[in-house]
């Protein structure tokens, strides 16, 4: 190409502002939308999972009601938490390398071991032990394909004697306690991913594993309350207040903490001062401020600390209807405000140059793979995966706290046929 | 079933068929590591990395902005319009109002087209510049490589003979590297869809050439030689003896072991 024309192109084009490295002069970010939408879904994963285990391991009764919800929608997160990586790769094809011939200074090479251990060992083990006994009877009354399916997955054990369903109980819950750490891990490599890059003054912190995590629980329970909300109303059943009241009760205890957090990690860099805090500062103030100040910030986090703290002290107050529709209303706040975050952090980590001279644009596309429309396919995707679990494993008749009996062996869930 | 076949040798064959797929992955690496050094680098039959430490050193007063490296560097690895392994950056800093008390005025630093062709004449007055230099930019071979780090596979590699390497039948390009990077040494090459970079010409230094940017620059800005075999009045020592050398961005920890005469405070 002409010098002169290049020229043109890589010093007066408005998308770069001051001095860019030439090699950082591309026209989007090398981890663009793909890699905004991968840490949000592993993180409603870990946070879904999270929800789930408060049931199982800690005993909260009201909540049995989204047990399972809870656990699919972590699944059906789960099993679409390696696609945006994969299509970001230059080379899919040899993505098996990562865990055939792992390099252990690398987090992201930890990720295929991780996974692989959240998926095998912890979500599918735990929906196992949990589903045997219905798989068991669904298998015996249906048939068709439904059949099948679930003959398929009682993997041939059909004993289901109490002793043995004692024992699925206490598998169960085992796999819960691992499964809290596992979750944890899942989402602080994460974090690590990008705190360890330490090149990048916006990424480079220690705080960032935590501030994954505990944004990762907070969009996990504002997705199972949302999926709960879409739930019941798609089935014109009215929601358990009682398990509602709670989720939202623990949703805004972990914002609260969350939020906490994540400010004292802007106080932290802030009165710190080291180097590269004005280009953050004029991030922050500039191209950033609608998706980290007003999306992050205040619609993602201060409204919904506002509407969910208000109904902690105002519960009994409000009627069962306008407390609904402040929950959907915070949650779904939350996951925008998650969503937003993901971004800031990714895409905000290359808005300026390594040089601290100079500032990147970014333009999002349409189509492509690093259009928008392919990463909302994927975030889409687990709500169509979700849809058909749904359908296979949830009954019509959500499980409510009057009938189901505490103890080692509940009784059977509502018939598939049912639904 | 052969009678042989007891519990205990069922046990044994099963821990064996388990411990051969554990080692599996082990095993690959290992082998991996050894196909990096030897087929992706293009080094000759022969050649011993262990033999050999190469470095680079610039010399910041002695470069005059003419490109011909970056050019160089262009044409000998075939890099990518857009897309640089070496590139040379313009510093201009402005006077100070002696009323703000300051030592320098503001600093302004340009590399079009990485410096190829040359730079044109800055739009600052002349009277207006307090000072103006060039600064050649390249992997800084670091002694802890961030990128080497950070690779999931171990596709770029810390090689024995100091140059930091690319497998490019190897590398998944995940992009990983290149955010490590703080020097911006690093980009995705477009056409084989992996992380790039400098390689110090390592087809060239491991036949006992010069790199072709230190081949072609007319001011001997670039400084190369072999700190395991010097040559008699050996200019690599002759630098480090005779100049004050400093490295880039050293708060990072990433020991870079590229060095710079004449550096000024503005450049990173």
């Amino acid at each position: 190409m002409d010098a002169t024309i290049l020229t043109n192109l890589a010093e007066n084009v408005p998308q770069f502002e001051g001095y860019v490295y030439p090699n950082e002069r591309t026209l989007h970010p090398l981890w663009s939308t793909l890699i905004v939408v991968y840490p949000y879904i592993t993180g409603l994963v870990a946070g879904a999972f999270i929800m789930a285990s408060l049931v199982r391991v800690f005993k909260v009764k009201a909540l049995e009601p989204i047990y399972r919800l809870a656990l699919l929608t972590a699944l059906s997160f789960m099993l679409c938490a390696t696609l945006p990586l994969l299509l970001h790769l230059g080379h899919p094809e040899r993505c098996f390398e990562i865990m055939m011939t792992p390099h252990f200074s690398s987090p992201m090479a930890m990720f295929g071991f991780v996974y692989a251990w959240y998926l095998m060992a912890v979500l599918l083990l735990e929906l196992w032990f949990d589903y045997r006994r219905d798989f068991v009877e669904w298998a015996k009354t249906e048939t068709g394909l439904r059949g099948i399916i679930y003959n398929a997955f009682t993997l041939g054990v059909t004993d289901i004697s109490p002793p043995a369903l004692a024992v699925d109980e206490k598998m169960g819950r085992i796999i819960s306690v691992v499964g809290i750490p596992s979750a944890f891990l899942l989402h602080g490599y994460v974090g690590f991913i990008f705190g360890s890059i330490k090149a990048n003054p916006w990424w480079g912190n220690v705080l960032m594993p935590i501030i994954f995590i505990l944004s990762a629980v907070v969009s996990g329970m504002a997705l199972c309350v949302f999926a709960y909300m879409f739930l019941c109303w798609a089935r014109r059943i009215t929601a358990d207040m009682r398990c509602l009241d709670l989720m939202t009760s623990f949703l805004f205890y972990a914002l609260v903490i969350d939020a906490t957090i994540e400010g004292l990690d802007w106080l932290h860099r802030l009165y710190s001062a080291e180097e590269g805090i004005e280009v953050l500062r004029n991030l922050a103030a500039g191209k950033l401020f609608y998706t980290l100040l007003l999306g992050q910030a205040c619609l993602g986090t201060l409204v919904p600390l506002l509407l969910l703290g208000s109904l902690q002290l105002l519960r009994k107050k409000v009627s069962e209807l306008n407390r609904r529709r402040a929950y959907f209303t915070s949650t779904a706040l939350i996951l925008v405000g998650v969503l937003a975050m993901r971004w800031n952090v990714v895409i905000g980590g290359q808005l300026f140059s390594k040089s601290l001279r100079g500032y990147m644009t970014y333009k999002l596309e349409f189509a492509g793979a690093e259009g928008w429309l392919l990463s909302m396919a994927l975030i889409a995707l687990p709500f169509i995966i979700l849809t058909v679990l749904i359908k296979l494993f949830l009954a019509r008749e959500l499980p409510t706290i009057e009938n189901v009996v505490p103890g080692a062996t509940p009784p059977p869930k509502a018939h598939p046929a049912t639904a | 079933m052969s009678e042989n076949m007891t519990r205990r040798s069922v046990l044994k064959n099963l821990a064996g068929i388990v411990g051969g797929i554990l080692a599996m992955p082990a095993a690959r690496t290992c082998k991996a590591a050894v196909q990096n050094v030897l087929a992706s680098s293009g080094a000759p039959k022969g050649y011993d990395p262990f033999q050999h430490k190469w470095l680079m050193a610039l010399d910041v007063d002695r470069c005059i902005g003419c490109g011909l490296c970056v050019e160089a560097c262009k044409a000998e690895n075939s890099v990518p319009d857009g897309d640089f392994r070496t590139w040379i950056e313009r510093y201009v800093i402005t006077k100070a109002d002696p009323a703000s008390g300051k030592s320098r005025g503001e600093t302004f630093v340009d590399s079009p087209n990485g410096g190829i062709g040359g730079f044109k004449t800055s739009l600052i007055p002349k009277e207006d510049i307090l000072k103006s230099f060039f600064v050649p930019k390249m992997c800084n071979l670091c002694e802890k490589s961030p990128c080497s780090q950070v690779c999931p596979v171990g596709a770029t590699f810390e090689s024995p003979d100091g140059v930091v390497l690319v497998d490019k039948n190897y590398c998944i390009g995940c992009g990983f590297c290149i955010q490590a990077c703080p020097y911006g040494c690093r980009f995705l090459n477009p056409t084989t869809h992996t992380a790039d970079k400098c390689t110090l010409c390592y087809h060239r230094i491991t036949r006992g050439l010069k790199p072709a940017c230190v081949e072609i620059c007319p001011s001997q800005a670039r400084i190369f030689g072999d700190l395991k075999n010097p040559v008699p009045n050996d200019p690599l020592q002759a630098f480090i003896a005779n100049n004050k050398v400093e490295r880039l961005k050293q708060n990072l920890g990433t020991n870079p072991r590229v060095g710079y005469a004449g550096l000024d405070e503005e450049v990173r």
